[in-house]
């Protein structure tokens, strides 16, 4: 009986553990899906898109994430295959400076007037 | 004064905007693959149309010769369109044809190449898409040109013309 008890307690812990990885893993896959864009379709990630080459791409990210891949080599892999263009949140590299930088200098160049003013005003 | 060059600051910020908005209207709305990015071959499994066996990637592309992938399904009406000109094609002994079946039924595959001739030295099977994504393929048909050094030189999206026969023909002379 009491070893019954422990085979049970074990089962149960690892089957409990299973499901937590599974969790996590569809987490990721979500994750990772709602950010890779639908090559063939007009605004949809390949998440909300039903066509074949979403589900190709699904099943990929899959089997990729199944075999312990990361997510950042997930999308690197995609972006090898279809380039950055495949991603919705595009790393930082010498096709995307001014897409990053861009914003970040417009905000300085208008703080800067701002406080000018502000500064030649008092 | 001051007054002066403020305006000229606005003038040339809106004439910077409107630049790039009109560069913008150029620009189609959607995806355009880069078609002459130099990729290596992938490298994976793949199952054989024929035989229904698995075979190495390496080994389908192992002469040293130019080959050209067709990604094809049967209930592709482009790739209907397209027969003739890879059977054309397939007269030219300087190139191979793989094909690459797309997400098939491979009774419908098997009919569609009775019906219109086999133009490829061996075809492949990707059931589920997969293997296409691999090349980097989004869909039917498209077709790779591979070098002699085993690198993807161009892509073709959509179904082959007589405009890129003639363009693949330059290339592999």
């Amino acid at each position: 009986m009491k070893i019954l008890r422990i085979f049970l307690i074990i089962f149960v812990s690892m089957s409990l553990s299973q499901l937590k990885s599974d969790e996590k893993n569809n987490e990721l896959k979500n994750k990772i899906l709602k950010n890779v864009r639908c090559l063939i379709c007009q605004g949809q990630s390949v998440y909300d898109s039903e066509s074949d080459f979403a589900s190709s791409i699904k099943l990929i990210v899959n089997k990729k994430i199944n075999e312990g891949i990361s997510e950042d080599q997930v999308y690197k892999f995609l972006r090898d295959k279809y380039g950055d263009w495949v991603i919705y949140d595009p790393e930082l590299n010498k096709n995307t400076y001014i897409l990053w930088l861009l914003p970040l200098l417009l905000f300085l160049l208008g703080g800067a007037i701002l406080a000018k003013n502000l500064i030649f005003k008092k | 004064m001051k007054n002066k060059i403020n305006i000229l600051i606005i003038f040339i910020f809106l004439i910077f905007c409107f630049t790039i908005f009109y560069k913008g209207l150029d620009n189609p709305n959607i995806y355009t693959p880069k078609t002459n990015d130099q990729k290596n071959l992938p490298i994976f499994k793949v199952k054989d149309f024929i035989t229904n066996t698995d075979i190495d990637l390496t080994k389908v592309f192992a002469e040293e010769s130019y080959y050209i992938l067709n990604i094809w399904a049967s209930w592709c009406v482009p790739c209907r369109k397209e027969h003739p000109l890879l059977m054309e094609l397939n007269k030219n002994k300087s190139i191979k044809l793989i094909g690459l079946n797309y997400r098939d039924n491979l009774n419908n595959a098997k009919k569609f190449i009775n019906e219109l001739g086999n133009p490829y030295t061996q075809i492949l099977i990707d059931a589920d898409g997969t293997k296409a994504v691999e090349f980097g393929a989004y869909g039917v048909p498209e077709t790779f040109l591979i070098d002699k050094n085993k690198k993807i030189i161009r892509k073709f999206v959509g179904p082959i013309n007589k405009k890129i026969l003639k363009e693949i023909e330059s290339i592999i002379k």
